[in-house]
């Protein structure tokens, strides 16, 4: 039984890695003739005795891919049956095949539009003229260049626009947003017959449409002007008084497209001006749109309410009078002015007296209300933020917080205001709203500063039970600032609070109490004494370095005394040694304070990287001019060129050390350069020059080197963000490199022809490769390998292994050496597992054959799209190791760049004698098809069928972090 | 033209005991039956003999419907439909037909097994009307004949309030019953859809009230609760049965999952059990939130609450406890809070209106010293807190709710006179639509202007289509040529020639003649060549036609000359046109100007 399950947990959680080794033969391509499609569909239409069968037949033809050659031919054939159909729903689909085939790639769709026009004309059916035309969109849009084409199709548009059908009139509409340019009138003749007066322009042609019956031809005529819009065609302005009148249109489609074309027109002519209705007064479109979206807010459909809290974040320019009427509900009761909960918790923190609850009817109104001046429904901006934030459902009051959010960004002063409203969405139901709020909160908060009484709401949040409010809230803790040294002391009671409650938010509270004290060092200093417990006579007992709370309040403290020098001398003995001691344990938490009398411990690395934030330009200017350096080695042989390259590297490596901003590239160029130093190495004169069988310890040393460079290449490729092709085109130049070198190992050293033949053409086959993907880079390639071996490529191809092999060997040795050009910033993707700790010594007991479930937290820095990348290792004592992909949703972004991992590894192991220590690590999965060069995907449709799989491709995995040992115990079962 | 009116037997100008006779179309609707908790006398229920002096409603009632389950909306249906007699059918919704019943045993059992009134309703009666209830669901159009037809809509306020629209023919009435246009803790908020009826009857219990976000009273509450448990105090929290108190459940229930809290909440048990457990059957009526979770969880049922018991007041350590009646004027809540009002670490708090006079008010006043039955005294050293959390659409609300349904005329209930005169002004003042608030009895008179179907027959439409223009424009009237038939009950408009087809008629054709008297010298034919050449050279652009038969036709006219018998210098001049088109009449007196001109040369 515990077999069975055991067999199960690993089926289902784990997949056994098998190392396969890099040089399999790959499969081999099958180049076979298809038998001509359109010969197959010919027939079948013909058999078809009844709509029902062709109907089958042209669905069962749609699901196989057609290759661009016998498009034409299939085109024909299905536009001669379509001439003798008569039943619609296979015209239709006919109709709707045309326009699936002319996507076909490398097919040029142009020489079917007369085509199509024409039986365009001829139709009656509403419904095939409807599939016609969007088939001519997909025709136009495949033909965005050729004008002739396009203007044809406009003015078929313009032919049909007055159809009865609905569907005819969306998809002219369609055309005319897809095609239509707004700059250039449409010509007369395409209006003959038309009541439309002639000359005007596509704009004016589908505003027409505003005004339809039908809502569906409203709002597709509202999308076609959006398209233009997409297109880069400038809109009129006319078109603004018509968008507003759609604003309320009974339909939700029309509204919500009408609310996108609104937002268009303002950010298009923000400052023009517009004229209020019913008043003589004017004021700014951007104004104008502003209040009107708003007014949208309190739609009755919830798609509406969502797209306009969304768009109004992005109205940036709108002035900060209409943005503050957002926020202002006016308050009534009994017709009497009553002041918000906000303004009366304002007015008891500037009062002094603090909380001392609320009594029956204190909110009782004051001064009389003058009836006639309350406007209840505002057409203005008045209210909108407090309407969506209490919205009923949760999209849009998150639509909401983020549009508040995005615009407090931009105004300090609205930033201020919003404060309260977001801290209440602290409070909401749905966890998602509480998250984005503090988040949101978290991104204005340099423009603020809480009070204490808001502090209090926030702080309250830190009980909460998910651990992602809390550790959302620590984030925003460290950015906010506070205006009271009693907030530093109501902080740090609530976060230590937080620490006992919740263990495990230890590392969290720490780095969150290390920014709050240095950012607030005068507000943290007065109460050094108390946080302390120093006394100026007595000394009080020592306290326990392991209590987490007293480190908490010592990394507040340290971090407070950093730009506080006369903070030392309030503290007492054990301090300055808990200092050492926290200095040397979290030196991440804990700065370098330049202590009086005391002993400069770990001075020399510290001070460097202070110096170090300084000359970042010197750095960076050191970094180039060792590549510089570097280049000018033209020939691998050259005397000193290899203990060169050994001191650039070792300085580089050093670089990054000091120098974080620039770690990734320093790292970068350092494994660059090893890889050509190691290349240069196995390339040696001695060893060419000598027979095999005398130097089978320099081969053994090759075939290492070469395999190694080939790991390295992938790190470089696959570790790095921030590449351009030209650095990833040089690093696939220097695999091809090792490659080669491989080739040549090998046919030194075994005998016979056979192998290679496999291995030469697989290796052709890759230069192919390189060039198809890095054509555009080959003019930086001169005199480098891979550009050598492209001019030979003809012989290559012809000549046999053994030659192959010859030639290879002397265009490896001549080849030059790229130099390498860095972008602008790289960044090397790394992760760091902070729990497990592997520090435990109680071992993890469990059944064995039954699972247990072990915690992991990591975090992962520049790791691009970490959800499908990111993989747990499980490596067991006895060899054994699991590869674990966690679940996207396990991954989590705090910050930018920056992925959070917390996920569940299940263990599972026969029984073991006693406990002992596996090891768990991060890996980085790459295959290198789906390298950031990959091939297009098939277009055509779904199927991919009949398409060769890409070739050559590596797959393969670099380790992310250093490994952590947990000790576990698998025990026997009892019986 | 036809009329709607409006009486309303109670809530007019008046909160309580609502009951509004619609009568529309030749229908007449009671909307709501309620008692009003102000009297105990014949006051408490509506005057249904203003309907019918002695005898059943059944014969002037078409259908009753009722929109929640606050008593001052259903509490006179026993009362009405078993006592005075009604046997009609009355329209609910599912919640309200579940819950209803219970508060109305609960009522009954107040007032005759308390109270000892005789001559009230009995269980029984409770039974048998319910009876009579057919349930409705939410945008369900439920014909109740075959002219008359409601649907209802979503209204927030407690579990199962709907607002009802009524409808015969094209004349429509939306009744709000209350309403409330912000979401809360388990209810979503009011919704309608455009539909323009013809007087929209809304509450306005706070026409005069923007209230402050929903956001901040939660966050005080909690924070007050919050505090309070930390202190080791406990918290009394008196509320009625129904409504507000799975808001404040929900909303402890989850603060306490947030924050992990482990004191115990205790809800005192009787109606509030049994109306939980509908609550957790009809979670379609509940808010997003519970809707989308109740697979993994249903929110209502409560981890952190449990059953009260009298001996757990004396329980030592924090605790929350929620008790019934909601103004402490009896029963449980009293009884704990006289134990835990002498400790000042405790708190009891409000969470809605007290009625003066009771215990609730007083301390809210900020009495000190209560004096209970017996001469006894009792300190009150607790923290008296008050937190409104009503579910009424404010000013804003009713405005929003106007904005969405565009009715052609409003109509004020449920409010006091006072505060409905100014909403009623903001009303007219913002949609200029006139609005109107009869007071009980009153009778309010809406003409409306009903639109009247006919059929069209397609051609007919087809041919005027192609005629020519855009599309029609459905916001603008166009004038059309057709013949309109009336026939049984339907209207039809058909092109003239099917009309006649149809009634077997013949075609006549009206011709108009007019003779011209000439003095010419010329021969008849002459005259007409004449005639014919001069028309020529002034009608340009008409087809002007000299005819074999010596006839001259100007499009469609005829011209013939003649000369009398007596004079042969004077000629007659035929003219003769039919009664079609504009065009030809014109034409006829051009053609007939000419001639008197060339007659004077």
């Amino acid at each position: 039984m515990a077999a069975h399950l055991k067999k199960r947990v690993y089926e289902e959680f784990s997949k056994v890695v098998q190392q396969q080794p890099h040089e399999e033969v790959p499969a081999k391509k099958l180049r076979l003739t298809k038998p001509s499609k359109s010969a197959a569909l010919h027939i079948d239409l013909c058999k078809a005795t009844n709509p029902t069968d062709a109907l089958q037949y042209l669905l069962s033809f749609a699901r196989k891919p057609v290759e661009a050659e016998s498009v034409e031919g299939v085109v024909r054939i299905l536009l001669e049956h379509y001439y003798k159909e008569v039943d619609n729903s296979v015209r239709l689909k006919i109709a709707s095949l045309l326009g699936l085939l002319s996507k076909t790639p490398g097919f040029s769709p142009d020489c079917i539009v007369d085509d199509v026009i024409s039986t365009l004309s001829n139709d009656k059916s509403n419904q095939v003229l409807a599939q016609l035309l969007d088939t001519l969109l997909v025709i136009g849009t495949q033909l965005p260049e050729n004008t002739a084409v396009t203007q044809r199709l406009i003015e078929v548009a313009c032919k049909h626009l007055n159809s009865t059908y609905f569907g005819v009139r969306n998809k002219c509409l369609q055309l005319l947003g897809c095609l239509g340019t707004v700059d250039k009138p449409l010509t007369k003749e395409s209006e003959a017959g038309t009541s439309i007066a002639p000359l005007r322009d596509v704009q004016n042609l589908i505003s027409d449409y505003f005004g339809d019956q039908d809502p569906r031809v409203r709002t597709a005529s509202i999308k076609a002007m959006l398209q233009l819009h997409g297109r880069g065609m400038k809109l009129q302005q006319t078109a603004y008084s018509q968008a507003c009148k759609l604003l309320n249109d009974d339909y939700e489609q029309v509204r919500s497209a009408a609310v996108q074309m609104v937002w268009v027109l303002s950010q298009l002519y923000p400052e023009s001006i517009v004229p209020i209705p019913s008043s003589n007064e004017e004021i700014r479109l951007i104004d104008d749109s502003f209040g009107k979206i708003c007014h949208m807010v309190s739609d009755g459909s919830w798609m509406v309410r969502v797209q306009a809290a969304k768009l109004l974040g992005s109205m940036q320019q709108v002035s900060p009078h209409f943005l503050e009427q957002t926020l202002d509900k006016k308050l009534m009761s009994d017709l009497r002015r009553k002041r918000t909960a906000h303004e009366r918790a304002k007015e008891l923190y500037a009062s002094g007296e603090f909380s001392s609850g609320r009594k029956w009817a204190d909110d009782a109104p004051k001064e009389k209300v003058d009836t006639s001046g309350v406007n209840l429904i505002d057409s203005g901006a008045c209210g909108a933020f407090v309407h969506g934030l209490e919205d009923e459902m949760y999209e849009v009051r998150i639509a909401a917080v983020e549009a508040l959010c995005s615009l407090a960004q931009s105004s300090p002063s609205f930033a201020e205001k919003c404060l309260d409203f977001l801290v209440d969405m602290f409070n909401d139901e749905i966890e998602e709203v509480r998250l984005q709020s503090i988040h949101a909160l978290r991104q204005i908060s340099t423009h603020i500063t809480l009070r204490e009484d808001q502090l209090d709401t926030v702080l309250a949040v830190l009980e909460d039970s998910s651990r992602d409010i809390r550790e959302a809230l620590h984030e925003l803790l460290c950015y906010t600032n506070v205006s009271t040294k009693e907030c530093i002391q109501l902080a740090l009671l609530e976060l230590l609070k937080n620490l006992t409650k919740y263990p495990t938010d230890r590392n969290s509270v720490w780095k969150c109490l290390k920014f709050l004290g240095a950012r607030h060092p005068t507000l943290v200093l007065p109460s050094v004494p108390e946080l302390l417990s120093t006394h100026p006579y007595f000394d009080t007992p020592e306290p326990d370095m392991d209590d987490p709370a007293y480190i908490a309040v010592l990394v507040l403290v340290f971090n407070a005394a950093k730009s506080c020098p006369t903070m030392p001398a309030l503290f007492s003995d054990h301090t300055f040694r808990h200092y050492a001691y926290l200095r040397d344990s979290l030196s991440h938490l804990v700065p370098h304070l330049r202590l009086p009398g005391r002993k400069q411990t770990a001075v020399l690395g510290s001070e460097l990287s202070e110096v170090g934030s300084g000359s970042l330009e010197s750095a960076q200017q050191f970094l180039q001019e060792s590549l510089v350096r570097v280049s000018t080695l033209q020939n691998l042989d050259s005397p000193g060129a290899q203990d060169l390259l050994d001191f650039t590297i070792r300085d580089l490596k050093r670089l990054g050390e000091l120098q974080t901003e620039l770690a990734g590239s320093a790292d970068f160029c350092a494994t660059y350069l090893h890889c050509q130093l190691l290349l240069m190495k196995a390339l040696q004169e001695k060893l060419w020059n000598m027979a095999v069988p005398l130097c089978l310890k320099q081969n053994a040393m090759a075939s290492t080197a070469a395999q190694q460079i080939l790991e390295e290449t992938y790190k470089l490729e696959f570790l790095y963000s921030g590449l351009e092709t030209r650095q990833v085109a040089t690093i696939h130049n220097v695999r091809l490199q090792a490659k080669a070198l491989q080739l040549i190992l090998t046919a030194r050293t075994k005998r016979g022809v056979e192998p290679l033949i496999g291995l030469c053409e697989k290796f052709l086959q890759e230069v192919e490769l390189f060039q198809r993907l890095f054509m555009s880079e080959l003019p930086h390639f001169q005199d480098s390998f891979v550009e050598k071996l492209l001019e030979l490529m003809p012989r290559l191809v012809a000549c046999k292994p053994l030659d192959l092999v010859k030639i290879l060997q002397t265009t490896l040795r001549q080849s030059r050496f790229i130099h390498l050009k860095l972008p602008e910033q790289i960044h090397r993707a790394s992760a760091t597992i902070i729990e497990p700790t592997g520090e435990s010594d109680n071992p993890l007991r469990f059944t064995s054959g039954l699972v247990v479930a072990l915690d992991i937290d990591a975090t992962l820095e520049h790791v691009q799209d970490p959800q499908t990348t990111v993989k747990v290792q499980v490596l067991y004592p006895d060899g054994q190791s699991h590869i674990i992909h966690p679940k996207p949703g396990d991954f989590r972004t705090p910050g930018p760049g920056r992925v959070r991992l917390i996920t569940q590894v299940y263990l599972s192991h026969s029984a073991w004698t006693e406990p002992c220590q596996i090891e768990v690590r991060l890996l980085l999965a790459y295959s290198s098809s789906s390298s950031r060069l990959a091939a297009p995907k098939p277009a055509w449709n779904e199927s991919t069928e009949g398409l060769p799989t890409s070739e050559s491709s590596v797959e393969g995995t670099i380790n992310l972090s250093k490994p952590v040992k947990v000790f576990i115990m698998p025990k026997p079962a009892r019986r | 033209m036809p009329d709607i009116k409006v009486t309303p037997l109670g809530a007019g100008q008046d909160v309580g005991r609502s009951c509004i006779l619609v009568s529309v179309g030749g229908k007449n609707i009671m909307l709501d039956c309620g008692m009003h908790m102000g009297y105990n006398d014949d006051r408490r229920f509506p005057d249904f003999s203003y309907i019918t002096q002695n005898g059943r409603l059944t014969d002037f009632l078409d259908c009753v419907i009722i929109s929640h389950f606050h008593l001052d909306h259903c509490g006179a249906l026993p009362y009405m439909s078993e006592m005075v007699g009604y046997d009609g059918p009355i329209y609910m919704t599912h919640p309200t037909k579940a819950i209803c019943p219970i508060l109305l045993e609960d009522f009954r059992k107040i007032t005759v097994d308390k109270k000892g009134e005789t001559n009230f309703f009995t269980s029984q009666m409770i039974k048998d009307c319910m009876k009579k209830v057919v349930p409705l669901n939410l945008h369900q159009t439920v014909q109740v004949d075959d002219e008359l037809e409601i649907k209802a809509y979503y209204a927030g306020h407690v579990l199962g309030a709907a607002m009802v629209l009524i409808k015969v023919g094209s004349e429509s009435v939306v009744y709000t019953g209350d309403y409330n246009m912000t979401p809360d803790r388990h209810l979503g908020a009011a919704w309608i859809d455009k539909c323009r009826p013809d007087i929209l009857i809304s509450e306005s219990t706070y026409a005069t009230t923007i209230r402050d976000s929903k956001r901040c009273r939660e966050r005080d509450f909690l924070k007050k609760v919050h505090e309070t448990i930390e202190r080791g105090g406990k918290v009394l929290i008196p509320v009625f049965a129904l409504g507000r108190a799975q808001e404040l459940c929900i909303l402890l229930e989850t603060f306490w999952y947030r924050m992990n809290l482990k004191a115990p909440i205790y809800f005192s048990t009787g109606l509030t059990e049994k109306a939980n457990h509908y609550y957790k059957l009809f979670i379609t009526w509940t808010n997003q939130k519970i809707r989308k979770t109740f697979v993994q969880r249903n929110m209502f049922e409560f981890k952190h609450i449990k059953a009260f018991d009298r001996s757990y007041a004396d329980n030592p350590g924090p605790m929350v406890v929620f008790a019934t009646p909601g103004m402490l004027h009896a029963g449980q809540s009293l009884q704990i809070f006289k134990k835990w009002a002498g400790n000042e670490k405790n708190m009891v708090i409000m969470p809605g209106y007290c009625v003066q006079g009771t215990v609730g008010h007083k301390i809210l006043n900020g009495q000190k010293k209560l004096e209970m039955e017996g001469r006894a005294t009792l300190e009150v050293k607790l923290q008296v807190e008050y937190m409104s959390f009503s579910a009424h659409a404010d000013a804003k609300g009713i405005m929003q709710l106007i904005r969405m349904a565009e009715p052609r005329n409003m109509l004020l209930v449920h409010g006091e006179a006072k505060k409905m005169e100014f909403l009623k002004d903001k009303i007219e003042q913002e949609f200029s639509i006139s609005c109107y608030m009869p007071a009980n009895g009153e009778t309010t008179t809406v003409t409306t202007n009903p639109s009247v179907p006919v059929d069209i027959s397609l051609n007919l439409l087809k041919r005027e289509m192609a005629l020519g223009g855009p599309l029609p424009d459905p916001k603008k009237p166009r004038t059309m040529h057709g013949t309109l038939i009336m026939k049984d009950s339907s209207l039809r408009l058909v092109s003239p020639e099917q009309a006649l087809k149809e009634l077997g008629l013949s075609e006549h054709q009206l011709r108009f003649t007019c003779r011209v008297h000439l003095q010419d010298p010329h021969s008849d034919s002459d005259t007409l060549s004449r005639i014919y050449s001069h028309l020529k050279s002034v009608l340009k652009g008409y087809a002007v036609q000299h005819l074999p038969d010596g006839t001259v036709m100007v499009e469609s006219i005829v011209l013939k000359v003649s000369s009398s018998g007596e004079d042969p210098n004077l000629k007659v001049i035929l003219l003769s046109w039919s009664y079609q088109v504009n065009v030809e009449n014109f034409l006829a007196t051009v053609s007939l100007f000419w001639i008197r001109v060339i007659m004077q040369l």
